[in-house]
């Protein structure tokens, strides 16, 4: 029978993080994943935030596959035909290191792996943990499909993704309610580098992001994603699994629609579709976090929700916990405590010190208040981007009048007490 | 104890391979590795000899220092032990060069223990030749049996195997002598779902990395390129068959209507089918 000091059940960002940070600490690691290789059921935008991975792998920058760095950042309030928006660039974003890139997944997550089987970790795939081994409260190893398949450790890390079976089973975690997902679908699409620097203004390794919300999710809480890959776009929606189920609409129809939007068609023209890839994002934020320790286990990465919803930020929460994970457990170990729920305690308060816990929490309140307010998807953008045009129109008509018609635009059909109380839910949600 | 040694490739999978649109080459790029799967049959009938009358298996590939994620999966299936012959020497080798270093390769590993049989598959998915077999078997002047349905019986004492082979009309049973080499015919048994102490034991095993002077080889001429005489002088993809397809509408959008319309218009391009249907209905 296998004994090893932890096990990290499931290869994506959190449990590769995990895994490697433990066996360079000299741990003996089994990491199993349910995938036909590491990466094989893995999806994200993607957009690699260096921070987290640096501090995991100084050096990934002269190994990792990466695509693009980003050097402009566009913001897009989408109507049916045009959009209103901000876009940031600068050459400060030129300097090395770079702060951001732009990935694809399934050769990124090739490279993680085999850094994480150099550190010493034994991956095994096409294997699915079924069960967690209990003694009374504690677990003490798991379960999978295969014959004599039991193997033990003294503390094992859940990093098994948004729909974390496994935390669900053994009661650690309550079904997924709907209102805390959304369903994401993306697509890559083919494009030769020419195109895709002349199309985006950028030069060879720039990169250009764009994020969206507006009519492209008709109604729907979610927002859409274009980033410029080497040869390649990627191209995306996503809305609350919820809305979806309310509204029944397709997720590729949605996408099929965003495409054809006016202001998207022209950028990704002529692309052959490389992959159609979708999955669940956890969205619930902080106030639908679940027990993420407890005796022998501890939760990383997606299965425990850490996923900041606003800025778009899931991969680099899921390295840092997975990051902070290893560390509780490498320091128990060093001063040879017992991983008890109370000695794990402390990957909570590693957690809350860090942006993780901080970033939820200022945005705690965000999901509630978009998916109470679906006016902040449909009628805000319509009304920028009517505002915008009114301007923008020379007909003979004075900008003073002008203006007065835009004001009553918002009134009629906010009122001034709603507007007032959008603006206060918008401060609220925000602070 | 019985030794065994089954030569794996590792392939591209070809059901996920498509031909680039102008330059006619493979398109290689994130199509994932696989093993070749007629050997995993060549594998797994060695296993089925190892568990039922004992057996030391050696899994062996000629490859890329990637190939090794093949052999640790031959192992995870319950191989005993994994070499993985790789040298830039090796690039670019056809059949007669790959049988030539494998036959070699499978010498040295006869120098530590004697081999009784070698299993291949009956040939790779992706060059389709069935050629390395039967030239490591001619090599090493093994008696080669091919396209093998079904093992009958070994017998270690009196170094004799029995076995089914598939052939035109019917199937042979073979009985020869020991070492022989055997290509495996597909179907012929279901590869096993490996145990989680072999996953891990195969997780952990060192897989031995042989370069050309490990694998016995002085003179680069018979290998590689070199000792490639196949010359490609053309690839080419077929072209696809262009055949409009017609759509039948009619006003009533009736089922029957349309199938009346449907027919009318196959009779009409196709007489020779309304005269066959006739000609049967008679």
């Amino acid at each position: 029978m296998e004994k090893f000091d932890c096990i990290v059940v499931g290869a994506g960002p959190s449990g590769n993080a995990a895994a490697y940070t433990l066996a360079k600490a000299g741990l003996s690691v089994l990491q199993i994943e349910r995938g036909e290789y590491p990466g094989s059921k893995n999806v994200q935008g993607a957009i690699l935030y260096s921070d987290a991975l640096e501090r995991i792998i100084p050096e990934f920058r002269d190994e990792a596959p990466l695509e693009r760095h980003i050097i402009e950042q566009r913001m897009w309030v989408l109507d049916d035909d045009s959009y209103i928006g901000t876009h940031y660039r600068s050459d400060a974003f030129n300097q090395k290191p770079y702060n951001r890139y732009t990935i694809l997944r399934a050769q990124f997550d090739k490279w993680f792996s085999e850094k994480v089987a150099q550190q010493g970790v034994l991956v095994i795939c096409e294997t699915t943990v079924t069960d967690l081994i209990m003694d009374g409260k504690r677990v003490v190893g798991v379960r999978t499909d295969r014959e004599q398949g039991e193997v033990f450790a003294d503390i094992v890390i859940l990093a098994d993704g948004v729909n974390s079976l496994l935390a669900k089973k053994a009661g650690f975690h309550p079904e997924l309610n709907p209102g805390d997902v959304a369903l994401a679908v993306k697509e890559i699409l083919f494009l030769p580098q020419e195109s895709v620097e002349s199309r985006f203004n950028v030069n060879e390794g720039e990169g250009v992001v764009i994020e969206m919300i507006g009519k492209i999710t008709q109604g729907m809480m979610g927002t859409g994603f274009l980033y410029t890959n080497q040869e390649s776009i990627t191209i995306g929606v996503g809305c609350m699994l919820s809305d979806f189920k309310k509204e029944r609409i397709p997720p590729y129809l949605l996408l099929e629609r965003m495409k054809n939007h006016p202001a998207i068609k022209p950028l990704i023209q002529g692309g052959e579709m490389k992959e159609y890839t979708a999955h669940l994002i956890p969205e619930g934020g902080l106030r639908a976090m679940p027990q993420i320790c407890g005796d022998g286990w501890m939760i990383v990465g997606d299965s425990g929700m850490f996923v900041n919803a606003v800025h778009r930020e899931g991969s680099n929460l899921a390295m840092t916990t997975g990051r902070l994970a290893a560390e509780t457990v490498i320091d128990l170990k060093r001063a040879g405590k017992d991983f008890t729920s109370a000695n794990l305690a402390s990957y909570r308060s590693r957690l809350d010190d860090s942006f993780v816990m901080k970033d939820l929490a200022k945005y705690r309140d965000m999901p509630g208040v978009f998916h109470a307010n679906p006016q902040f998807f449909t009628t805000y953008p319509e009304l920028l981007n009517n505002a915008a045009r009114t301007m923008l129109t020379v007909d003979g008509g004075d900008k003073k009048s002008k203006e007065r018609e835009i004001l009553r635009s918002f009134t009629r059909s906010r009122t001034l007490p709603g507007l007032l109380s959008d603006a206060y839910k918008m401060w609220r949600a925000l602070r | 104890m019985l030794h065994i040694v089954v030569c794996i490739k590792q392939v591209p999978d070809s059901a996920q391979i498509r031909v680039h649109p102008v330059t006619n080459t493979i398109m290689r790029q994130g199509v994932p590795a696989i093993i070749n799967p007629y050997d995993l049959y060549a594998l797994e009938e060695a296993l089925r000899i190892k568990d039922k009358f004992g057996a030391y298996v050696t899994v062996i590939t000629m490859g890329p220092p990637q190939a090794e994620n093949a052999l640790r999966k031959a192992l995870s299936f319950g191989a005993d032990d994994a070499i993985l012959v790789t040298d830039r020497a090796f690039a670019g080798a056809d059949t007669l060069a790959t049988s030539f270093a494998l036959a070699s390769a499978i010498g040295q590993i006869e120098k530590n223990m004697p081999v009784d049989l070698v299993f291949c598959g009956k040939q790779t998915i992706d060059g389709d030749t069935a050629q390395v077999g039967p030239g490591i078997a001619k090599r090493l002047e093994l008696e080669l049996l091919t396209y093998i349905s079904s093992i009958e019986s070994v017998n270690a004492a009196k170094r004799e195997i029995v076995v089914q082979r598939r052939s035109e009309g019917g199937v042979q049973v073979l009985k020869t002598r020991l070492p022989s080499l055997i290509t495996m015919l597909e179907g012929s048994n279901e590869m096993r779902f490996a145990t989680m102490p072999n996953m891990i034991r195969a997780a952990k095993t060192k897989v031995s990395r042989w370069d050309r002077v490990a694998a016995g080889i002085e003179d680069v001429s018979n290998i590689g390129l070199k000792g490639s005489p196949t010359v490609v002088s053309k690839v080419f993809a077929p072209s696809p068959k262009t055949v409009k397809a017609e759509m039948v509408q009619t006003e009533s959008n009736d089922p029957q209507d349309l199938a009346a319309s449907l027919l009318m218009r196959m009779f009409t391009k196709f007489p020779q089918v309304r005269e066959e249907i006739a000609r049967s209905a008679n």
